[in-house]
């Protein structure tokens, strides 16, 4: 592939023929048009969209606050933003699923796409869903909630939270980019050497991939540290550590992984790249190289992170399956056992990705075992959430929903996990779409269905009012059955032999099946739709479902005993925990909402242009090293360290806010409070409920 | 000695440094968890080295390319300074004066310095013997290994110029005693994972 007659000088590999259309004009076959419109399409829906969002910024004068934002350090506003990220991602990776399912709905003899297209769709739609979706979604929930929940003030870390932030966007925005410009890599989401290596793919896909991964995984790495250092240093005084609110626990073990499993990410993308750009030798087909040391690592990183991601959910569906049953969790200690054991175990299963690669059966036989292993666990956790319903007053809520349909559909996608941690299982199965049903089993009802219900469990107490229900539960319908539509049939597709990522088949026995698939991906955009017009409609309605009061579900943790949404430093005076579910113990007490004795004067963080600057420069130094400008990777290497230093003499990094101020804000939200109208919980769900519970009497049947 | 409260292993600064002890906690818990990572990374590399020492593919080997006499000499380099920078988290701990400090901080600086220099020959001259990372898998893993410890090493000496440029700035306030404190468990921690190549790739290599 020669770009030298269309490369600007200083702009390296880029040339004109990196536009998605340039292609179909060269060489206008019916093939290349189609791909080509495609492409284009979802390139000016990029452009597009990123003009349209400027220019409304620039309309309605958000500059400022959007800059407030991106400097702000307040863990609050960063778990949002990630939020953020990730909606938007989910959207563009949904898209891309729709897109796969219509392909093989119609791929009988071939489809409409090419095959390097399909191979580009089946990589972005995997590498987004678990880097710029996921891992943000999951990022910003602890941000929102975990801090509150510990009665922190803040993160440890709050700048390096905003760091943290920064690279991830720029991770984001690069794969956005290789919409536009180039084309992305088509090794799958764990992109395989030696076909990832210069020699089979010398095209610039690979390299977007490898340097969104490094941004991601750093940021994940900063994440982790800062998430585990807080929950160790940063607890109220008297929370033991079992004491902590099951979302905690899951965000600690989740944070102690990603700070053991990212570098073998970070050193299996560096290895990749030295391979690709200097090259070395250590993947390659010849002179030593070794393929086998790639899956080694990246499965290394790349088992526990499928914990990372399911570990935070299950916090999620603890804390609504007991708030929603109104009632203490059931078998907390047996819980948070099985939580450290899935985080061991995940360590010990890496192998299981590769069983037909040619160790012996010994090696298979005992990773097997240890596969099979994790079930015992997660069996307990079902258990214990189907005991804390048990004889509770369960209430059929949005969260609820999806926390019901996930035991469901996530025991089942468990099931055909044991059969695949069988190797001889395996062996028949392998690489058929049988294993992509399986792991959209564990993936969709189990990490998604966790995020969403999070997301509408807290977002009163991110945002301060409710979203609707109505939408939020046709969504999470949709959801439900979109995703049965359209995961179930492909085991029995991966069992008549369909090789996944298969752009197309000669088998016709095929095609009804992959047509019930197609429905339930149209259903599971519907579910898409749905939310976006929820939150359409909350936001137009915001004003008959705010919950100022800060307690819209009657909640149990700490995150609920302050303000919808919470002040900049969370709680005006830091709480004293004696047990678990401390927020209800002071309900129930009555000491819940009272004045302290005194204020003291608060320290904050100040503003900082790090984040904003890290993920500037770590998206320009990839993107000239994607494209080899090197005049850019050099400038943007002596801005990254010019940047530290200088971030090294800055002084005066925090500001005071006075205890008249603190005083002033608390009790004006207790005056709230005193006005607001305790609701039972029939009324949840009414514009009556503004964040106050009403408590049942004392000795009265729960 | 009175039974001080231990807040991070390693050197404490003590309650005689006030706000800066007590910021230690979090902040040297956090850079611990740091240097945890960290040491995962190098462990994935050792990993690779480890497997790719026989992938010569009819390449120079270890006894073609290594010269014990300069490993030897960067090891005793590298720990002269861990000793040096542990003589300038005394200084700054007992509240020695700055120019003793910055004495001790310099010498360490000098002692990386010459380690980089001797690696930085070492790998030239193993360059010129055909040694290049493009000849073979195991010469790609030294490359990977090595080298990223000697980058860690070039961090390591500007950040020690950024914190003697801090302290001519701004003295021995709280950001410089933190920076101080968190570079020495940096510079302990790249000593001891020098020693690990040391053992493992020149010893091992040449054994």
């Amino acid at each position: 592939m020669s770009t030298a007659p269309f490369s600007p000088p200083l702009l390296g590999r880029l040339g004109w023929d990196s536009l998605p259309f340039y292609h179909m004009l060269q060489d206008p076959t019916r093939e290349n048009l189609v791909n080509g419109c495609i492409a284009g399409g979802a390139a000016l829906i990029v452009v597009f969209g990123t003009i349209i969002v400027f220019a409304l910024i620039t309309k309605y004068r958000k500059w400022g606050i959007l800059w407030q934002w991106m400097t702000s350090p307040d863990h609050k506003k960063i778990g949002i933003m990630y939020v953020v990220i990730a909606l938007v991602m989910l959207a563009r990776a949904l898209i891309e699923a729709w897109l796969m399912r219509l392909q093989q709905a119609f791929g009988l003899g071939g489809g409409f796409l090419s095959a390097n297209h399909f191979a580009q769709l089946f990589s972005t739609h995997g590498t987004i869903m678990i880097f710029f979706m996921v891992m943000p979604f999951l990022i910003g929930l602890i941000n929102c909630v975990m801090p509150q929940q510990i009665g922190a003030r803040d993160v440890s870390f709050p700048v390096l939270n905003s760091i943290s932030l920064g690279l991830t966007a720029a991770g984001a925005a690069l794969v956005m980019v290789s919409l536009v410009l180039g084309h992305f890599s088509t090794g799958g989401w764990f992109g395989y050497p030696p076909y990832t290596e210069a020699s089979f793919s010398p095209g610039v896909g690979p390299d977007y991939w490898i340097w969104a991964l490094v941004l991601s995984g750093l940021g994940s790495t900063f994440t982790g540290i800062n998430f585990a250092v807080t929950i160790y240093k940063e607890r109220a005084p008297g929370m033991k550590l079992m004491h902590m609110p099951l979302f905690t626990w899951t965000s600690l073990c989740t944070a102690i992984m990603m700070i053991f499993a990212m570098p073998p990410l970070t050193v299996a993308m560096g290895q990749l790249g030295l391979d690709r750009y200097l090259g070395f030798h250590f993947f390659t087909n010849t002179l030593g190289g070794n393929m086998m040391h790639f899956a080694n690592l990246f499965w290394l990183f790349g088992h526990p992170e499928v914990y990372i991601l399911i570990l935070p959910a299950f916090g999620v569906f603890s804390e609504v399956f007991a708030t929603f049953s109104g009632k203490a969790l059931f078998g907390y200690k047996s819980l948070v056992m099985a939580t450290m054991c899935i985080a061991i175990l995940s360590f010990t299963v890496w192998l299981h990705h590769y069983f037909t690669m040619g160790q012996g059966a010994d090696i298979n036989a005992v990773f097997g075992i240890a596969s099979m292993l994790i079930g015992i666990p997660t069996g307990v956790k079902i258990y214990d959430w189907m005991w804390t319903m048990f004889r509770g007053r369960v209430r059929f809520t949005t969260p609820m929903i999806y926390s019901i349909a996930f035991i469901f559909l996530f025991v089942l996608g468990g099931m055909s996990g044991i059969l695949l941690a069988n190797p001889s299982i395996d062996y028949q199965v392998h690489n058929t779409v049988f294993l992509v049903a399986h792991f959209h089993n564990v993936a969709v009802p189990g990490v998604l269905f966790g995020m969403l219900a999070g997301y509408t469990f807290w977002f009163p107490k991110a945002f301060g009012f409710r979203l609707n229900e109505r939408w939020g539960k046709l969504s999470a319908w949709c959801w439900i059955f979109g995703f049965m539509l359209a995961f179930f049939p492909l085991y029995a597709l991966g069992i008549m032999g369909l090789p996944r990522r298969s752009a197309g088949y000669t088998q016709s026995s095929y095609v009804p099946l992959e047509a019930v698939a197609f429905v339930g991906a149209c259903l599971v955009v519907a579910a898409l739709a749905a939310l976006v017009i929820q939150i359409w409609v909350s936001i137009r309605d915001r004003d008959q479902n705010r919950v100022p009061a800060g307690d819209p579900w009657d909640g149990r943790s700490l995150e609920w005993a302050n303000a919808a949404p919470a002040p900049e430093y969370n709680f005006a005076v830091i709480p004293t925990v004696s047990g678990r579910d401390s927020f209800t113990t002071a309900k129930e007490n009555g000491t819940a909402y009272r004045k302290p004795d005194k204020y003291l004067d608060i320290k904050v963080p100040r503003n900082s242009v790090m984040g904003p600057a890290a993920g500037a420069i770590g998206f320009f130094l990839a993107f000239g090293l994607v494209w080899h400008i090197w005049w850019l990777v050099i400038a943007g290497f002596i801005a990254a360290v010019a940047a530290m230093i200088g971030r090294g003499f800055a002084r005066d990094t925090t500001r005071t806010i006075p205890a008249a101020q603190v005083r002033w804000e608390y009790e004006r939200w207790l005056d709230v409070v005193a006005a607001a109208h305790a609701i039972s919980r029939a009324d949840e769900n009414k514009p009556v409920n503004q964040g106050l519970a009403a408590q049942p009497p004392v000795g009265a049947a729960p | 000695m009175s039974h001080e409260v231990m807040h991070h292993p390693g050197i404490n600064l003590g309650p005689a440094h006030g706000e800066a002890n007590e910021i230690a906690k979090t902040m040297l818990f956090g850079f611990w968890a740091f240097l945890m990572s960290d040491a995962i990374l190098f462990g994935m590399v050792f990993a690779s080295y480890v497997t790719s020492v026989h992938a010569t593919a009819g390449g120079p080997g270890p006894k073609d390319l290594y010269n014990i006499r300069s490993a030897f000499i960067e090891t005793l380099l590298l720990l002269a300074s861990s000793f040096t920078f542990g003589m300038a988290s005394l200084a700054l701990k007992y509240k020695h004066s700055k120019t003793r400090l910055v004495q001790w901080l310099l010498v360490t600086l000098l002692l990386g310095m010459a380690f980089l220099g001797f690696e930085v020959h070492d790998f030239l001259t193993m360059i010129a013997k055909g040694g290049t990372p493009e000849r073979s898998g195991f010469i790609s893993a030294f490359f990977d290994l090595v080298p990223l410890h000697g980058l860690h090493v070039t961090g390591g000496c500007i950040w020690l110029i950024c914190l003697i440029g801090q302290m001519a700035r701004y003295g021995i306030d709280t950001q410089v005693k933190l920076g101080v404190l968190r570079l020495a468990l940096f510079w302990h921690f790249l000593d001891i994972v020098w020693i690990a190549i040391f053992t493992i790739v020149y010893l091992g290599g040449l054994a």
